[in-house]
């Protein structure tokens, strides 16, 4: 079974997003902010992470950066999920690292067509 | 709406559009026809229905008929016949057509335009591939109001998440506001035209590859072998035609055979030598869309 890490300060985003993801097989861990997402990786590294971009203590572009920068930290696929939907922002995440990129709203189909795309599923 | 009225209805969409409707589609004629009614200024289903009888009103009958068309569709659906137009018919083509540089593509069929400017991508990215070479794409619907919203090639967030990856949105769109607008480029290499594949199509001349994807699913099987063999006039020996995911000609039509090992992919039976198919005739047949 896959791993995926949520990261989302919503509790309602982890559950739908959990929900989703568990339907798609994925052992899901969940994390409330960049800082935890980034412990959580130290512990193991997941094969895939969801992940929102603002967040209190340490957004998501601050932690992708330093997760790549982590031993290990390339090897999850880093899927972007927030209502960031500028170009801008999308082109700063792809530089980071980020492998696909969700704007919200999101749905089921748009996940899993997002997750295929990285060849996740 | 009384048991006659919803058979003259299931009648009239089978000879306007090939649609054949189940016993059990009433509620979907309904919830689908009410605000047809409501734009022609009438209250109910049966007064739709006897206008439709008394006949005249083109507009009506033609909103009656788009009306009921499913058309879903999303970029690069189903992903390897987007493979397959990359590496089997495109090397195959660039090879055999040499001497034209010249390749046809038709979508017939192409609801709101994902189909024709995921092709456009595809192109795009093999731009090196294909310089100098003529590339047309032609895609046809039925219906009117798909083929406006292909022609502006405006799609929601929500339809360029389905399908598109994020590099190729950047690359190719154009965000206006809540929406996205296919590039001008792209936008260039693809004609429109309104064609109804129960009619003949023959005037738009000869096809290297025909996409046909998810629409013979709506039709009866005589109508579904009636198609297929017309296509198979549009298409040279060694010319492509492409069926959706849950589509076949098994069973259809003795003119196309699969092609081994590539899903969805098919060529007519007797796939000829493609260096010994006599040249001049494909530049006529070629030349029929600029017309
Ligand atoms: C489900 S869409 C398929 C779109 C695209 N080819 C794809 O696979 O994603 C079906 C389309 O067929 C069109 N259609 C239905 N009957 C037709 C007919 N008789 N002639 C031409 N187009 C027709 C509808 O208007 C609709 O846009």
């Amino acid at each position: 079974m896959k791993q995926c890490l949520v990261v989302d300060d919503s509790s309602v985003i982890r559950k739908v997003a959990r929900r989703i993801l568990e339907d798609l097989n994925f052992e899901i861990t969940e994390a409330e902010d960049g800082q935890q997402a980034l412990d959580v990786c130290r512990q193991t590294m997941p094969d895939a992470i969801l992940l929102d971009w603002n967040m209190p203590v340490m957004d998501g572009l601050e932690f992708l950066t330093s997760l790549r920068g982590e031993a290990g930290g390339e090897k999850p696929v880093v899927v972007f999920c927030t209502t960031e939907n500028d170009v801008a922002h999308i082109a700063r995440a792809i530089r980071a690292g980020a492998n696909e990129y969700i704007m919200k709203p999101f749905d089921r189909e748009i996940v899993e067509a997002k997750f295929q795309e990285v060849g996740l599923i | 709406m009384t048991p006659t009225e919803f058979e003259f209805l299931k009648k009239f969409l089978k000879t306007r559009s090939g649609l054949v409707l189940s016993n059990d589609k009433q509620y979907l004629v309904e919830s689908r026809l009410l605000p047809v009614a409501r734009t022609a200024k009438l209250e109910t289903l049966s007064a739709l229905v006897q206008s439709l009888q008394r006949g005249g009103n083109r507009s009506m009958e033609e909103n009656v008929v788009e009306a009921m068309t499913t058309n879903e569709s999303f970029f690069f659906r189903d992903k390897t016949p987007f493979e397959h137009f990359k590496d089997t018919m495109l090397p195959h083509l660039l090879e055999s057509r040499a001497r034209t540089r010249a390749i046809k593509v038709w979508c017939a069929a192409c609801s709101t335009g994902q189909e024709p400017y995921s092709l456009s991508i595809v192109l795009k990215e093999e731009a090196a591939r294909v310089a100098g070479w003529r590339i047309r794409i032609l895609g046809t619907d039925l219906s009117n109001e798909v083929l406006d919203k292909a022609k502006a090639g405006i799609y929601s967030q929500f339809e360029v998440q389905r399908g598109l990856p994020i590099q190729l949105l950047l690359k190719y769109f154009e965000q206006k506001g809540d929406v996205w607008q296919i590039n001008p480029g792209l936008r260039a290499m693809v004609e429109w035209r309104k064609l109804n594949l129960l009619e003949s199509f023959s005037h738009l001349g000869e096809f290297d590859i025909v996409f046909c994807r998810n629409v013979l699913i709506y039709f009866d099987q005589p109508t579904k072998t009636e198609i297929l063999d017309r296509l198979a006039k549009s298409l040279p020996e060694d010319g492509y035609l492409v069926l959706g995911a849950a589509e076949t000609v098994v069973g259809l039509t003795e003119a196309f055979k699969p092609v081994p090992g590539k899903r969805g992919l098919f060529q007519k039976k007797q796939v000829a030598n493609t260096t010994t198919r006599p040249v001049p005739a494909r530049m006529v047949a070629g030349a029929g869309l600029t017309r």
